[in-house]
Protein backbone atom coordinates (compact mmCIF):
# COMPACT_ATOMS: atom_id res chain seq x y z
CA UNK A 1 0.00 0.00 0.00
CA UNK A 2 2.58 2.35 1.51
CA UNK A 3 5.17 1.66 -1.53
CA UNK A 4 2.44 1.65 -4.34
CA UNK A 5 1.78 5.52 -2.77
CA UNK A 6 5.53 6.59 -3.02
CA UNK A 7 5.53 5.49 -6.57
CA UNK A 8 2.40 6.97 -7.59
CA UNK A 9 4.36 10.29 -5.89
CA UNK A 10 7.24 9.32 -7.57
CA UNK A 11 4.91 9.18 -10.82
CA UNK A 12 3.62 12.76 -10.46
CA UNK A 13 7.06 14.33 -9.30
CA UNK A 14 8.90 13.35 -12.74
CA UNK A 15 5.59 14.71 -14.82
CA UNK A 16 6.21 18.32 -12.57
CA UNK A 17 9.54 17.92 -13.38
CA UNK A 18 8.82 17.35 -17.25
CA UNK A 19 5.99 19.74 -17.52
CA UNK A 20 8.28 22.44 -16.08
CA UNK A 21 11.31 21.57 -18.58
CA UNK A 22 8.98 21.75 -21.24
CA UNK A 23 7.43 25.63 -20.05
CA UNK A 24 11.46 26.41 -19.42
CA UNK A 25 12.53 25.29 -23.41
CA UNK A 26 9.44 27.22 -24.84
CA UNK A 27 11.60 30.16 -23.72
CA UNK A 28 14.86 29.22 -25.44
CA UNK A 29 12.44 27.97 -28.41
CA UNK A 30 11.14 31.29 -29.26
CA UNK A 31 14.36 32.82 -29.20
CA UNK A 32 15.36 30.47 -31.85
CA UNK A 33 11.98 30.87 -33.49
CA UNK A 34 12.81 34.30 -33.84
CA UNK A 35 16.19 34.36 -34.90
CA UNK A 36 15.88 31.44 -38.03
CA UNK A 37 12.41 33.87 -38.83
CA UNK A 38 14.45 36.69 -39.05
CA UNK A 39 17.43 35.81 -40.53
CA UNK A 40 15.42 33.55 -42.89
CA UNK A 41 13.31 36.92 -44.57
CA UNK A 42 16.14 39.12 -44.07
CA UNK A 43 18.95 37.25 -45.66
CA UNK A 44 18.38 36.70 -48.97
CA UNK A 45 17.72 40.23 -49.99
CA UNK A 46 20.89 41.33 -48.18
CA UNK A 47 22.62 38.28 -50.09
CA UNK A 48 21.01 39.81 -53.80
CA UNK A 49 21.83 43.39 -53.74
CA UNK A 50 25.21 42.32 -52.03
CA UNK A 51 26.42 43.06 -48.25
CA UNK A 52 28.31 46.18 -48.85
CA UNK A 53 24.97 47.78 -50.47
CA UNK A 54 22.74 47.44 -47.59
CA UNK A 55 25.85 48.01 -44.97
CA UNK A 56 27.84 50.90 -46.64
CA UNK A 57 24.31 52.46 -49.41
CA UNK A 58 23.69 55.95 -47.86
CA UNK A 59 20.15 55.89 -50.38
CA UNK A 60 17.03 54.62 -48.51
CA UNK A 61 14.94 54.37 -51.38
CA UNK A 62 13.00 51.08 -51.35
CA UNK A 63 10.82 51.83 -53.66
CA UNK A 64 13.63 52.36 -56.20
CA UNK A 65 15.55 49.29 -54.73
CA UNK A 66 18.12 51.31 -52.85
CA UNK A 67 18.64 49.62 -49.69
CA UNK A 68 20.95 51.48 -48.26
CA UNK A 69 21.31 50.93 -44.07
CA UNK A 70 24.31 53.20 -43.32
CA UNK A 71 22.19 56.24 -42.01
CA UNK A 72 20.69 54.38 -40.13
CA UNK A 73 23.76 52.23 -38.47
CA UNK A 74 25.53 55.43 -38.23
CA UNK A 75 22.42 56.98 -36.34
CA UNK A 76 21.91 54.46 -33.92
CA UNK A 77 25.72 54.58 -32.80
CA UNK A 78 25.09 58.62 -32.78
CA UNK A 79 22.23 58.27 -30.63
CA UNK A 80 23.26 55.12 -28.33
CA UNK A 81 26.43 57.50 -27.72
CA UNK A 82 24.46 60.38 -27.55
CA UNK A 83 22.71 58.65 -24.65
CA UNK A 84 25.97 57.33 -23.16
CA UNK A 85 27.34 60.92 -22.89
CA UNK A 86 23.83 61.94 -20.53
CA UNK A 87 23.49 58.72 -19.07
CA UNK A 88 26.45 57.61 -17.53
CA UNK A 89 28.04 60.78 -15.69
CA UNK A 90 24.56 61.41 -14.00
CA UNK A 91 23.98 57.06 -13.13
CA UNK A 92 27.24 57.08 -12.22
CA UNK A 93 27.14 60.09 -9.83
CA UNK A 94 23.68 59.21 -8.53
CA UNK A 95 25.15 55.53 -7.82
CA UNK A 96 27.95 56.95 -5.52
CA UNK A 97 25.56 59.53 -3.83
CA UNK A 98 23.60 56.39 -2.86
CA UNK A 99 25.83 54.22 -1.63
CA UNK A 100 28.49 56.45 0.10
CA UNK A 101 27.43 59.93 0.84
CA UNK A 102 23.43 59.26 1.71
CA UNK A 103 22.12 57.91 4.74
CA UNK A 104 19.95 54.40 5.10
CA UNK A 105 16.96 56.45 4.95
CA UNK A 106 17.39 58.71 1.89
CA UNK A 107 18.22 55.47 -0.28
CA UNK A 108 15.61 53.74 1.02
CA UNK A 109 13.61 56.35 -0.62
CA UNK A 110 15.54 57.57 -3.66
CA UNK A 111 16.45 53.67 -4.82
CA UNK A 112 12.63 52.86 -5.11
CA UNK A 113 11.81 56.25 -6.88
CA UNK A 114 14.82 55.83 -9.22
CA UNK A 115 13.57 52.17 -10.29
CA UNK A 116 10.01 53.77 -10.84
CA UNK A 117 11.55 55.67 -13.84
CA UNK A 118 11.88 52.05 -15.74
CA UNK A 119 8.56 51.29 -15.29
CA UNK A 120 7.50 54.67 -16.67
CA UNK A 121 6.32 53.28 -20.67
CA UNK A 122 8.51 54.68 -23.49
CA UNK A 123 5.74 56.50 -25.30
CA UNK A 124 5.21 58.90 -22.44
CA UNK A 125 8.98 59.81 -22.69
CA UNK A 126 8.70 60.41 -26.76
CA UNK A 127 5.65 62.11 -26.01
CA UNK A 128 7.42 64.88 -23.22
CA UNK A 129 10.00 64.73 -25.05
CA UNK A 130 7.60 66.21 -28.43
CA UNK A 131 5.81 68.49 -26.06
CA UNK A 132 8.72 70.13 -23.99
CA UNK A 133 12.35 69.43 -25.40
CA UNK A 134 11.50 69.83 -29.10
CA UNK A 135 10.35 72.94 -29.26
CA UNK A 136 12.59 74.14 -26.45
CA UNK A 137 15.69 72.87 -28.74
CA UNK A 138 13.98 74.71 -31.67
CA UNK A 139 13.27 77.70 -30.23
CA UNK A 140 17.30 78.03 -28.31
CA UNK A 141 19.07 76.35 -30.70
CA UNK A 142 17.45 76.55 -34.26
CA UNK A 143 16.96 73.93 -36.47
CA UNK A 144 13.59 71.42 -36.23
CA UNK A 145 14.36 70.59 -32.73
CA UNK A 146 13.55 66.38 -33.45
CA UNK A 147 17.24 66.06 -33.29
CA UNK A 148 20.02 63.57 -32.46
CA UNK A 149 19.89 66.08 -29.36
CA UNK A 150 16.56 65.63 -28.52
CA UNK A 151 17.08 61.54 -29.00
CA UNK A 152 20.27 61.85 -26.60
CA UNK A 153 18.55 63.51 -24.10
CA UNK A 154 15.41 61.46 -23.63
CA UNK A 155 17.31 57.98 -24.10
CA UNK A 156 20.25 59.20 -21.81
CA UNK A 157 17.33 59.87 -19.05
CA UNK A 158 16.08 56.01 -19.88
CA UNK A 159 18.69 54.59 -19.07
CA UNK A 160 19.36 56.09 -16.51
CA UNK A 161 17.62 53.65 -14.25
CA UNK A 162 19.66 50.65 -15.56
CA UNK A 163 22.72 52.37 -14.80
CA UNK A 164 22.23 53.94 -11.46
CA UNK A 165 20.69 50.19 -9.68
CA UNK A 166 23.47 47.95 -11.29
CA UNK A 167 26.11 50.28 -10.09
CA UNK A 168 24.31 50.93 -6.81
CA UNK A 169 23.90 47.05 -6.06
CA UNK A 170 28.09 46.26 -7.70
CA UNK A 171 28.94 49.77 -5.39
CA UNK A 172 27.49 47.76 -2.12
CA UNK A 173 28.92 44.37 -3.07
CA UNK A 174 32.79 45.84 -2.87
CA UNK A 175 34.15 43.97 1.35
CA UNK A 176 33.59 46.95 3.51
CA UNK A 177 37.27 46.12 4.40
CA UNK A 178 38.54 47.64 1.38
CA UNK A 179 36.56 51.25 2.27
CA UNK A 180 37.73 50.93 6.13
CA UNK A 181 41.18 49.98 5.28
CA UNK A 182 41.43 52.63 2.49
CA UNK A 183 39.89 55.33 5.03
CA UNK A 184 42.46 54.30 7.78
CA UNK A 185 45.37 55.11 5.02
CA UNK A 186 44.34 58.51 5.71
CA UNK A 187 42.07 58.81 2.49
CA UNK A 188 39.02 61.02 2.09
CA UNK A 189 35.83 59.46 1.33
CA UNK A 190 35.98 60.93 -2.36
CA UNK A 191 39.47 59.39 -2.76
CA UNK A 192 38.18 56.42 -1.63
CA UNK A 193 35.36 56.25 -4.27
CA UNK A 194 37.83 56.89 -6.68
CA UNK A 195 40.47 55.07 -6.03
CA UNK A 196 39.05 52.13 -4.34
CA UNK A 197 35.62 51.63 -5.18
CA UNK A 198 35.02 52.44 -8.71
CA UNK A 199 38.15 49.69 -9.82
CA UNK A 200 36.78 47.01 -7.07
CA UNK A 201 33.62 47.67 -8.59
CA UNK A 202 34.10 47.93 -12.19
CA UNK A 203 33.38 45.36 -14.06
CA UNK A 204 29.83 45.63 -12.49
CA UNK A 205 29.95 49.55 -13.63
CA UNK A 206 31.19 47.84 -16.96
CA UNK A 207 28.21 45.61 -17.02
CA UNK A 208 25.85 48.29 -16.00
CA UNK A 209 26.94 50.41 -18.75
CA UNK A 210 26.23 47.93 -21.78
CA UNK A 211 23.09 47.00 -20.57
CA UNK A 212 22.07 50.60 -20.90
CA UNK A 213 23.32 50.80 -23.95
CA UNK A 214 21.46 48.19 -24.88
CA UNK A 215 18.67 49.61 -24.32
CA UNK A 216 19.27 52.53 -25.80
CA UNK A 217 19.77 50.49 -29.25
CA UNK A 218 16.89 48.71 -28.59
CA UNK A 219 14.16 51.76 -27.85
CA UNK A 220 12.09 52.39 -30.85
CA UNK A 221 8.83 54.47 -30.07
CA UNK A 222 10.34 57.16 -28.06
CA UNK A 223 13.22 57.80 -31.19
CA UNK A 224 10.38 57.60 -33.66
CA UNK A 225 8.54 60.38 -31.55
CA UNK A 226 11.67 62.55 -31.00
CA UNK A 227 14.54 61.98 -33.41
CA UNK A 228 13.13 63.43 -36.76
CA UNK A 229 13.77 60.15 -38.85
CA UNK A 230 15.63 61.70 -41.74
CA UNK A 231 17.47 58.60 -43.82
CA UNK A 232 20.37 60.88 -43.66
CA UNK A 233 23.83 60.87 -41.87
CA UNK A 234 23.09 63.58 -39.15
CA UNK A 235 25.44 66.54 -40.24
CA UNK A 236 24.83 67.91 -36.62
CA UNK A 237 24.00 67.13 -33.33
CA UNK A 238 20.74 69.72 -34.42
CA UNK A 239 20.07 67.88 -37.87
CA UNK A 240 17.43 64.51 -37.29
CA UNK A 241 18.24 61.18 -37.47
CA UNK A 242 16.84 57.90 -37.83
CA UNK A 243 17.79 54.55 -36.10
CA UNK A 244 17.60 51.00 -37.04
CA UNK A 245 14.81 50.26 -34.99
CA UNK A 246 13.08 53.11 -36.36
CA UNK A 247 13.07 52.24 -39.61
CA UNK A 248 11.71 49.15 -38.83
CA UNK A 249 8.40 50.60 -36.74
CA UNK A 250 8.23 53.56 -39.29
CA UNK A 251 7.57 51.28 -42.52
CA UNK A 252 6.42 47.92 -41.22
CA UNK A 253 2.68 48.77 -41.64
CA UNK A 254 2.76 49.03 -45.71
CA UNK A 255 5.81 47.42 -46.92
CA UNK A 256 5.66 44.47 -49.19
CA UNK A 257 7.92 42.34 -51.20
CA UNK A 258 11.70 43.42 -51.04
CA UNK A 259 10.79 46.49 -49.54
CA UNK A 260 9.55 43.97 -46.78
CA UNK A 261 12.55 41.74 -46.74
CA UNK A 262 14.85 44.72 -46.04
CA UNK A 263 13.25 45.58 -43.19
CA UNK A 264 13.96 42.35 -42.23
CA UNK A 265 17.88 42.89 -43.23
CA UNK A 266 17.64 45.69 -41.12
CA UNK A 267 16.27 43.65 -38.37
CA UNK A 268 19.34 41.24 -38.65
CA UNK A 269 21.89 44.04 -38.25
CA UNK A 270 20.22 45.02 -35.15
CA UNK A 271 20.33 41.55 -33.80
CA UNK A 272 23.94 41.17 -35.02
CA UNK A 273 24.68 44.57 -32.64
CA UNK A 274 22.66 43.56 -29.66
CA UNK A 275 24.21 40.05 -29.40
CA UNK A 276 27.52 41.59 -29.69
CA UNK A 277 26.28 43.93 -26.94
CA UNK A 278 24.95 41.17 -24.83
CA UNK A 279 28.33 39.25 -25.17
CA UNK A 280 30.19 41.85 -24.01
CA UNK A 281 28.17 42.16 -20.89
CA UNK A 282 27.95 38.58 -20.03
CA UNK A 283 32.02 38.63 -20.52
CA UNK A 284 32.53 41.28 -18.20
CA UNK A 285 29.75 40.31 -15.34
CA UNK A 286 31.22 36.32 -15.46
CA UNK A 287 34.14 38.26 -15.19
CA UNK A 288 33.13 40.01 -11.82
CA UNK A 289 31.57 36.99 -10.27
CA UNK A 290 34.81 35.07 -10.42
CA UNK A 291 36.79 37.91 -8.81
CA UNK A 292 34.19 38.23 -5.70
CA UNK B 1 -0.40 17.67 -13.26
CA UNK B 2 -2.32 19.01 -10.06
CA UNK B 3 -5.87 19.91 -10.68
CA UNK B 4 -5.21 23.38 -9.58
CA UNK B 5 -2.26 23.62 -12.47
CA UNK B 6 -4.98 22.35 -14.83
CA UNK B 7 -7.63 24.79 -13.68
CA UNK B 8 -5.12 27.77 -13.94
CA UNK B 9 -4.24 26.60 -17.52
CA UNK B 10 -7.58 25.96 -18.65
CA UNK B 11 -8.93 29.41 -16.99
CA UNK B 12 -5.94 31.04 -19.58
CA UNK B 13 -6.67 29.01 -22.32
CA UNK B 14 -10.55 30.33 -22.16
CA UNK B 15 -9.47 34.23 -21.43
CA UNK B 16 -7.41 34.01 -24.95
CA UNK B 17 -10.49 32.46 -26.82
CA UNK B 18 -12.20 35.69 -27.46
CA UNK B 19 -8.96 37.03 -29.34
CA UNK B 20 -9.47 34.04 -32.11
CA UNK B 21 -11.71 35.25 -34.82
CA UNK B 22 -14.89 33.69 -35.23
CA UNK B 23 -14.97 32.53 -38.87
CA UNK B 24 -17.19 34.63 -40.63
CA UNK B 25 -20.34 33.88 -43.16
CA UNK B 26 -19.69 33.28 -46.29
CA UNK B 27 -22.06 36.11 -47.34
CA UNK B 28 -19.76 38.73 -46.24
CA UNK B 29 -18.02 41.29 -48.20
CA UNK B 30 -14.08 42.15 -47.64
CA UNK B 31 -12.62 45.24 -48.26
CA UNK B 32 -8.80 45.36 -48.00
CA UNK B 33 -6.22 48.00 -49.03
CA UNK B 34 -5.43 52.03 -49.55
CA UNK B 35 -5.46 53.18 -44.97
CA UNK B 36 -6.59 56.70 -46.69
CA UNK B 37 -9.61 55.41 -47.87
CA UNK B 38 -9.78 52.58 -44.79
CA UNK B 39 -11.59 55.45 -42.67
CA UNK B 40 -14.51 56.49 -45.28
CA UNK B 41 -15.02 52.99 -46.52
CA UNK B 42 -15.25 51.82 -42.53
CA UNK B 43 -18.49 54.60 -42.71
CA UNK B 44 -20.00 53.24 -46.23
CA UNK B 45 -19.67 49.99 -44.47
CA UNK B 46 -21.76 51.15 -41.30
CA UNK B 47 -24.47 53.53 -43.23
CA UNK B 48 -24.51 50.27 -45.58
CA UNK B 49 -25.10 47.93 -43.21
CA UNK B 50 -28.01 49.46 -41.56
CA UNK B 51 -29.60 49.82 -44.81
CA UNK B 52 -29.11 45.88 -45.43
CA UNK B 53 -28.69 43.70 -42.53
CA UNK B 54 -28.39 40.41 -44.06
CA UNK B 55 -24.77 41.26 -45.45
CA UNK B 56 -21.37 41.75 -43.38
CA UNK B 57 -18.92 44.39 -45.02
CA UNK B 58 -15.14 43.89 -43.08
CA UNK B 59 -13.03 46.72 -43.78
CA UNK B 60 -9.40 45.95 -43.39
CA UNK B 61 -6.39 48.16 -43.97
CA UNK B 62 -2.73 47.23 -44.97
CA UNK B 63 -2.11 49.46 -47.81
CA UNK B 64 -2.32 50.08 -51.86
CA UNK B 65 -0.11 47.61 -52.83
CA UNK B 66 -1.11 44.66 -50.40
CA UNK B 67 -4.95 45.88 -51.00
CA UNK B 68 -4.49 45.04 -54.84
CA UNK B 69 -2.15 41.99 -53.76
CA UNK B 70 -4.99 40.95 -52.32
CA UNK B 71 -7.89 41.47 -54.78
CA UNK B 72 -5.50 39.41 -57.08
CA UNK B 73 -5.26 36.82 -55.07
CA UNK B 74 -8.86 36.27 -53.72
CA UNK B 75 -8.34 37.24 -50.65
CA UNK B 76 -10.92 39.85 -50.50
CA UNK B 77 -13.62 41.18 -53.48
CA UNK B 78 -12.93 44.93 -53.38
CA UNK B 79 -9.28 46.23 -53.09
CA UNK B 80 -9.01 49.80 -52.24
CA UNK B 81 -6.30 51.85 -54.11
CA UNK B 82 -4.98 55.36 -52.98
CA UNK B 83 -3.01 55.27 -56.69
CA UNK B 84 -3.10 54.65 -60.02
CA UNK B 85 -2.92 50.82 -61.34
CA UNK B 86 0.54 50.36 -62.59
CA UNK B 87 1.93 47.39 -64.54
CA UNK B 88 0.72 44.31 -64.15
CA UNK B 89 -2.18 45.15 -62.17
CA UNK B 90 -3.94 46.71 -64.50
CA UNK B 91 -6.00 43.61 -65.90
CA UNK B 92 -8.38 44.34 -62.48
CA UNK B 93 -11.44 46.35 -62.58
CA UNK B 94 -11.06 49.80 -61.19
CA UNK B 95 -13.63 52.02 -60.23
CA UNK B 96 -13.27 55.55 -59.39
CA UNK B 97 -15.54 55.87 -56.33
CA UNK B 98 -14.06 59.30 -54.41
CA UNK B 99 -11.01 61.64 -55.15
CA UNK B 100 -8.94 63.45 -52.44
CA UNK B 101 -6.68 66.61 -53.37
CA UNK B 102 -3.18 66.75 -51.37
CA UNK B 103 -2.30 69.70 -49.51
CA UNK B 104 0.85 71.29 -49.39
CA UNK B 105 0.81 72.55 -46.24
CA UNK B 106 2.63 75.06 -43.89
CA UNK B 107 2.40 77.10 -39.96
CA UNK B 108 -0.62 79.75 -40.10
CA UNK B 109 1.99 82.17 -39.09
CA UNK B 110 4.24 81.44 -42.52
CA UNK B 111 3.83 84.78 -44.44
CA UNK B 112 4.12 82.38 -47.71
CA UNK B 113 1.07 82.42 -49.42
CA UNK B 114 1.55 80.33 -51.84
CA UNK B 115 4.09 78.57 -54.66
CA UNK B 116 4.95 76.93 -57.84
CA UNK B 117 4.62 73.34 -58.10
CA UNK B 118 8.27 73.53 -59.17
CA UNK B 119 9.58 75.65 -55.97
CA UNK B 120 7.53 72.66 -54.13
CA UNK B 121 9.59 70.00 -56.36
CA UNK B 122 12.54 71.79 -55.50
CA UNK B 123 12.38 72.27 -51.88
CA UNK B 124 11.11 68.42 -51.73
CA UNK B 125 14.09 67.31 -53.26
CA UNK B 126 16.40 69.73 -50.86
CA UNK B 127 17.86 72.11 -53.55
CA UNK B 128 15.23 75.33 -52.06
CA UNK B 129 16.35 75.10 -48.63
CA UNK B 130 15.25 79.11 -47.12
CA UNK B 131 12.27 80.61 -47.36
CA UNK B 132 13.53 83.86 -48.33
CA UNK B 133 13.40 82.67 -52.36
CA UNK B 134 9.84 82.65 -51.70
CA UNK B 135 9.47 86.18 -50.48
CA UNK B 136 9.44 84.41 -46.81
CA UNK B 137 12.08 85.27 -43.32
CA UNK B 138 15.77 84.44 -43.87
CA UNK B 139 15.29 81.00 -42.01
CA UNK B 140 16.15 77.17 -43.44
CA UNK B 141 12.96 75.33 -44.60
CA UNK B 142 11.70 72.20 -42.41
CA UNK B 143 10.82 69.62 -44.61
CA UNK B 144 8.65 66.92 -43.66
CA UNK B 145 7.49 63.86 -45.55
CA UNK B 146 6.04 60.37 -45.30
CA UNK B 147 7.83 57.13 -44.89
CA UNK B 148 8.39 54.60 -48.07
CA UNK B 149 5.42 52.89 -48.82
CA UNK B 150 2.81 55.30 -47.63
CA UNK B 151 0.38 56.02 -50.37
CA UNK B 152 0.17 59.58 -49.81
CA UNK B 153 3.62 59.69 -50.34
CA UNK B 154 2.83 57.62 -53.99
CA UNK B 155 0.82 60.55 -54.94
CA UNK B 156 3.00 63.10 -53.89
CA UNK B 157 6.01 61.79 -55.63
CA UNK B 158 3.76 60.87 -59.11
CA UNK B 159 2.14 64.37 -58.94
CA UNK B 160 5.09 66.80 -57.99
CA UNK B 161 8.43 65.10 -57.53
CA UNK B 162 8.01 62.36 -60.65
CA UNK B 163 11.49 61.06 -61.07
CA UNK B 164 13.21 63.06 -59.09
CA UNK B 165 13.70 62.27 -55.21
CA UNK B 166 12.28 63.58 -52.28
CA UNK B 167 16.00 64.43 -49.87
CA UNK B 168 17.13 62.33 -47.78
CA UNK B 169 17.20 64.95 -45.04
CA UNK B 170 13.86 65.29 -44.65
CA UNK B 171 11.98 64.75 -41.67
CA UNK B 172 10.11 61.37 -42.23
CA UNK B 173 6.57 60.79 -40.17
CA UNK B 174 4.23 57.81 -40.63
CA UNK B 175 0.78 59.48 -40.74
CA UNK B 176 -1.11 62.30 -41.89
CA UNK B 177 -1.76 63.03 -38.09
CA UNK B 178 1.97 63.05 -37.08
CA UNK B 179 2.78 65.43 -39.73
CA UNK B 180 0.22 67.98 -39.55
CA UNK B 181 1.15 68.27 -35.07
CA UNK B 182 4.83 69.12 -36.89
CA UNK B 183 3.82 71.41 -39.17
CA UNK B 184 1.21 72.93 -36.49
CA UNK B 185 4.56 73.33 -34.18
CA UNK B 186 7.31 74.44 -36.52
CA UNK B 187 6.58 77.74 -37.90
CA UNK B 188 9.56 77.27 -40.69
CA UNK B 189 8.36 74.17 -41.89
CA UNK B 190 6.62 72.81 -44.92
CA UNK B 191 4.76 68.87 -45.35
CA UNK B 192 1.51 67.59 -47.22
CA UNK B 193 -1.05 65.99 -46.36
CA UNK B 194 -4.67 64.97 -47.63
CA UNK B 195 -6.72 67.72 -48.57
CA UNK B 196 -9.80 66.62 -46.02
CA UNK B 197 -7.31 66.41 -43.34
CA UNK B 198 -6.15 70.06 -43.55
CA UNK B 199 -7.89 72.06 -39.83
CA UNK B 200 -7.21 75.57 -38.67
CA UNK B 201 -3.59 74.41 -36.98
CA UNK B 202 -2.38 74.78 -40.56
CA UNK B 203 -2.62 76.65 -43.62
CA UNK B 204 -2.64 75.29 -47.42
CA UNK B 205 -0.73 76.66 -49.88
CA UNK B 206 -2.04 78.04 -53.30
CA UNK B 207 -0.29 76.37 -55.70
CA UNK B 208 0.57 77.76 -59.50
CA UNK B 209 -2.24 80.44 -58.19
CA UNK B 210 -5.02 78.59 -57.38
CA UNK B 211 -5.96 77.91 -54.09
CA UNK B 212 -6.75 74.33 -52.45
CA UNK B 213 -10.03 73.81 -52.41
CA UNK B 214 -12.88 71.72 -54.52
CA UNK B 215 -13.73 74.53 -57.04
CA UNK B 216 -10.39 74.60 -58.33
CA UNK B 217 -10.00 71.17 -58.24
CA UNK B 218 -12.90 70.71 -60.28
CA UNK B 219 -12.21 73.34 -62.78
CA UNK B 220 -8.69 71.61 -63.15
CA UNK B 221 -6.23 74.41 -61.86
CA UNK B 222 -5.56 72.97 -58.57
CA UNK B 223 -3.73 69.89 -59.95
CA UNK B 224 -2.65 68.04 -57.19
CA UNK B 225 -5.61 65.39 -56.72
CA UNK B 226 -5.62 61.77 -56.82
CA UNK B 227 -8.15 58.89 -57.60
CA UNK B 228 -9.50 56.52 -54.29
CA UNK B 229 -10.29 53.16 -56.58
CA UNK B 230 -11.98 50.16 -55.95
CA UNK B 231 -10.62 47.14 -57.69
CA UNK B 232 -11.99 43.89 -58.40
CA UNK B 233 -10.98 40.88 -60.20
CA UNK B 234 -12.94 40.84 -63.34
CA UNK B 235 -16.94 41.70 -62.69
CA UNK B 236 -17.86 42.57 -59.15
CA UNK B 237 -19.79 39.23 -57.22
CA UNK B 238 -23.01 40.34 -56.46
CA UNK B 239 -22.73 41.56 -52.96
CA UNK B 240 -19.64 43.45 -54.08
CA UNK B 241 -21.93 44.79 -56.78
CA UNK B 242 -24.86 46.01 -54.45
CA UNK B 243 -21.55 47.87 -51.91
CA UNK B 244 -20.50 49.31 -55.20
CA UNK B 245 -23.58 50.79 -56.45
CA UNK B 246 -24.66 52.15 -52.79
CA UNK B 247 -20.95 53.96 -52.64
CA UNK B 248 -21.66 55.33 -56.05
CA UNK B 249 -25.44 56.82 -55.01
CA UNK B 250 -26.06 60.19 -54.03
CA UNK B 251 -26.36 59.21 -50.41
CA UNK B 252 -22.82 57.11 -50.63
CA UNK B 253 -21.41 60.22 -52.34
CA UNK B 254 -23.17 62.52 -49.79
CA UNK B 255 -21.30 60.70 -47.53
CA UNK B 256 -18.04 61.23 -48.78
CA UNK B 257 -18.13 65.32 -49.57
CA UNK B 258 -19.64 64.86 -45.35
CA UNK B 259 -15.90 63.78 -44.54
CA UNK B 260 -13.83 66.10 -46.51
CA UNK B 261 -13.64 64.04 -49.91
CA UNK B 262 -14.04 64.98 -53.35
CA UNK B 263 -17.58 63.02 -54.51
CA UNK B 264 -16.82 61.79 -58.51
CA UNK B 265 -19.99 64.03 -60.08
Amino acid sequence: MKARRKSRLERNDRLVRLALLVVAFSAVSVLLVITVFIFEQGTPVMFKYGLKSFLAGKDWYPSEKAFGLLPMIVGSLYVTAGALVIGVPFGLACAVVLTEFSSQRVRRVIKPLVELLAGIPSVVYGFIGVIILVPFIRETFGGPGLSVLAASIILGIMILPTIISISVDSLQAVPPSYREGSIALGATRWQTVKMVLFPAARSGIVASIILGMGRAVGETMATIMIAGNAAEIPGSLLAPVRTLTSNIALEMSYATGEHREALFATGVILFVIIMALNTVANATSSKRRRQS
Amino acid sequence: MSPRLARSLLALGLAFLPACRVGRSQNDLTLAGSTSIQPFADKWAEVFMEKRPGLGVNVQGGGSSAGIQACKSGACQIGMSSRELKGDEKDLVEIVVARDGLAVIVHPSNPVRGAKVSEIKQIFAGDLTNWKYLGGPDRAITVVTREEGSGTRGAFQELVMGKTRIYRGAITEDSNGTVREIIAHDPYSIGFISLGLVNEQVRALELDGAAANEENIRAGSYKLVRPFLFVTKGEPTAQAREFIDFVLSDEGQALVKKEGLLPIK
